[in-house]
């Protein structure tokens, strides 16, 4: 049944996705490919946003076809290379699921250049984009430190990789340095997209007990049921204030634009080359929503921190930092590599989730 | 605790059973409709989109019900009428409702919902916990049990039901007999499709009121799956519905439960177990071939063209 999910998904995808641009020789073509839809209110739509605004910075050299509602998996690399043929010059797929099909079909077009979101695998033709959300989720967690009174979060995960797990850890690392009891309480949701599933672990965390809501999931029915039970909850990818105003606290706001931005311009320019990118808050590639429905002092602290990651002085990873099981990880003052942050695989002390494997 | 947990799981539920109990009527007439997910996407879409134009939920169910049912007769009419495979013409419906409801429903997207406000049940509703959890409920869940009783009443102890279910085991035969075959099941692929919209109105009003595309969210197949669960019976909906969104909301609570008791369990594993749980059953049920037998429709999916 599931594969006929997928399938069915596929052919809706591409019966119904596919947008075409102004029809314009001239015009080079910035593809984009969403696993979700571009009006989902989180991570597909503030891609969609980044998209907007490059179409509008260069509309006069540029179009921007897209195709939304693509699967993850064998039918990803198929919507892909459709786009490739279809003669796209840039390819930007905007999903840590697309990675291994991005380089499949990068092989096939050497001449086409790809660009890879959230992953770890690169080629002569295949860039990485990354944007350090962790810096956001730090700060998250320790707003959620002082503006819960039970001490405890509850924290909505979509599948455990590198990029989930980091959050989670970050999340508690700065909850810890507020309220060093500070607890996490995970569910894994197992799906980045599902209205239902994510307000079901939502009400399913505040049954048991967390007052402030996270998410690693792309809706906002999260923020709504946080809003109806009245506690507290953190938007993810897009600005969900609307879903909650008298909910959310901020939210981990994905600017893609001047990326986009930037990259097509290299590539107009012919300096176009593959780089493994990976910005944070202080190249603006993320924002921190509004800090609302928090009293001054916890407001002010966040914008201090926000302050201290931007100029360097403060890395979300800091030792000393314990695994879960209690054994030294970084020892006093120390830092990890990124590559070590990318491949993360397990959680900090605090966190009470065991992490599947 | 108890309480909040069996609330969910009804809210979780009832989607699957309205829609699976439209579907098993089409089915009984014989009509096998792959469209359900189509069809609970337009009728969330339609939902929203009246209850915010008319600012009142229950105009958003009319319309839901009304645009499922009015989907549906597309489908009707292809298989129906021109005869088409339904096979083939069910997954073009469910291709066709989630994209054209994504259109129409990209002006609502991100507007804040307008939730369905339950109706308290004097008296009954003080009865001590099942009370306030069974009659402090909002219209579409007493819809649904209505619809279990009257259902099963219709198929089992009426004379148009007995008329349904001859056409769905042989529809020459019923056709002999002189009962109009195209007629009937245009009626009961309706009322497959307004079924489904309510399901879909309930997701938009009562389970998470907001649009986004997509929302269903595989429900549709789901539903579609407890019909074979429940060998096409009604109370078995019930129940196959009820255990499939207990399984899912529990497996949420036990991943919690299991971080307070420090223990691993995997949560891929406890994803799967509704999907588990329905092989387990189906396995049962099918143990005995011969009810099983009996209770499929024998003509189901086969198309029918009278002669003249």
């Amino acid at each position: 049944m599931k594969k006929l999910i997928i399938a069915l998904a596929a052919s809706a995808a591409l019966l119904g996705g596919f947008v075409t641009g102004a029809e314009a020789q001239e015009k080079t073509k910035v593809c984009f490919i969403y696993v979700g839809s571009r009006t989902d209110g989180g991570w597909t739509q503030a891609h969609e946003i980044g998209r907007q605004e490059l179409q509008k910075a260069l509309d006069a050299k540029i179009e921007t076809p897209f195709l939304e509602n693509v699967p993850e998996g064998p039918d990803a690399e198929r919507a892909i290379e459709r786009m490739a043929r279809s003669g796209c010059a840039l390819v930007f797929t905007t999903s840590f699921g697309f990675m291994d099909a991005t380089i499949k079909v990068a092989q096939k077009f050497p001449d086409v250049k790809f660009e890879h979101a959230t992953g770890f695998k690169a080629a002569p033709n295949v860039a990485t984009y990354n944007s350090r959300f962790y810096e956001g989720r730090y700060i998250q967690g320790q707003i959620a430190a002082k503006m819960s009174k039970k001490g405890v979060a509850g924290y909505i995960a979509s599948f455990p990789i590198p990029e989930v797990v980091m959050g989670i850890n970050a999340f508690e690392l700065g909850a810890k340095s507020v309220n060093p009891d500070f607890k996490l309480k995970v569910v894994w949701a197992n799906t980045w997209f599902d209205p239902g599933k994510e307000a079901d672990a939502a009400k399913a965390l505040i049954d048991q007990g967390v007052d402030i809501l996270t998410q690693h999931t792309d809706t906002t029915a999260p923020m709504q049921v946080a809003a109806e039970r009245g506690i507290l909850a953190f938007g993810q990818a897009s600005d969900m204030i609307a879903a909650g105003p008298k909910t959310q606290l901020t939210a981990i706001v994905d600017t893609w634009g001047a990326y986009y931005i930037k990259r097509t311009q290299a590539l107009l320019d012919g300096t176009w080359k593959s780089e493994q990118i990976w910005d944070g808050l202080k190249d603006g590639i993320l924002t921190m929503a509004p800090y609302t429905n928090m009293p001054d002092d916890v407001k002010a602290m966040a914008e201090e921190t926000e302050a201290k990651i931007k100029s360097g002085e403060l890395h979300p990873f800091t030792g000393p930092i314990n695994r879960q099981d209690g054994t030294p990880w970084l020892a006093a003052g120390e830092k990890p590599q990124d590559g070590v942050l990318l491949g993360m695989n397990f959680y900090v002390e605090g966190v009470d989730d065991k992490l599947p494997q | 605790m108890f309480e909040a947990i069996l609330l969910t799981v009804i809210t979780a539920s009832t989607p699957l059973v309205i829609a699976a109990l439209g579907e098993l009527v089409a089915e009984r007439a014989g009509v096998l409709n792959l469209g359900v997910e189509g069809m609970m996407i337009m009728g969330a879409v339609c939902a929203f989109a009246a209850a915010q134009l008319s600012g009142s939920p229950y105009i958003g169910i009319l319309a839901g019900i009304v645009g499922g049912g009015l989907f549906s007769l597309l489908f009707g009419f292809l298989t129906l009428t021109l005869v088409a495979n339904q096979v083939a013409t069910g997954l073009a419906l469910t291709i066709l409702g989630l994209g054209l409801s994504g259109q129409l429903g990209e002006a609502f997207v991100g507007l804040p919902g307008i939730k369905l406000q339950p109706i308290v049940i004097p008296l009954l509703s003080d009865i001590p916990f099942f009370g306030r959890v069974l009659f402090s409920q909002d219209l579409i869940f007493y819809l649904s049990v209505a619809l279990v009783v009257g259902i099963n009443w219709f198929l089992f102890r009426s004379r148009r039901g007995l008329k349904i279910r001859a056409i769905g085991d042989n529809h020459a035969s019923a056709h002999a007999l002189g009962i109009n075959v195209i007629g009937a099941r245009y009626l009961a692929v309706m009322f497959g499709g307004a079924c489904a919209g309510l399901a879909g109105a309930q997701l938009s009003l009562v389970y998470t009121p907001q649009w986004v595309e997509n929302m269903s969210a595989g429900r549709g197949w789901i539903a579609l799956a407890l019909v074979v669960f429940a060998s096409w019976r009604p109370w078995r909906v019930l129940a196959g519905g009820y255990l499939f969104g207990a399984v899912g909301i529990g497996q949420l609570h036990a991943q919690i439960l299991a971080q307070n008791l420090g223990i691993v369990i995997p949560s891929q594993f406890l994803s799967a177990l509704p999907y588990a749980a329905t092989i387990v059953v189906l396995i049962i049920i099918s143990h005995n071939r011969r009810t099983t037998l009996i209770n499929t429709p024998a003509s189901l999916g086969k198309p029918f063209v009278p002669d003249r």
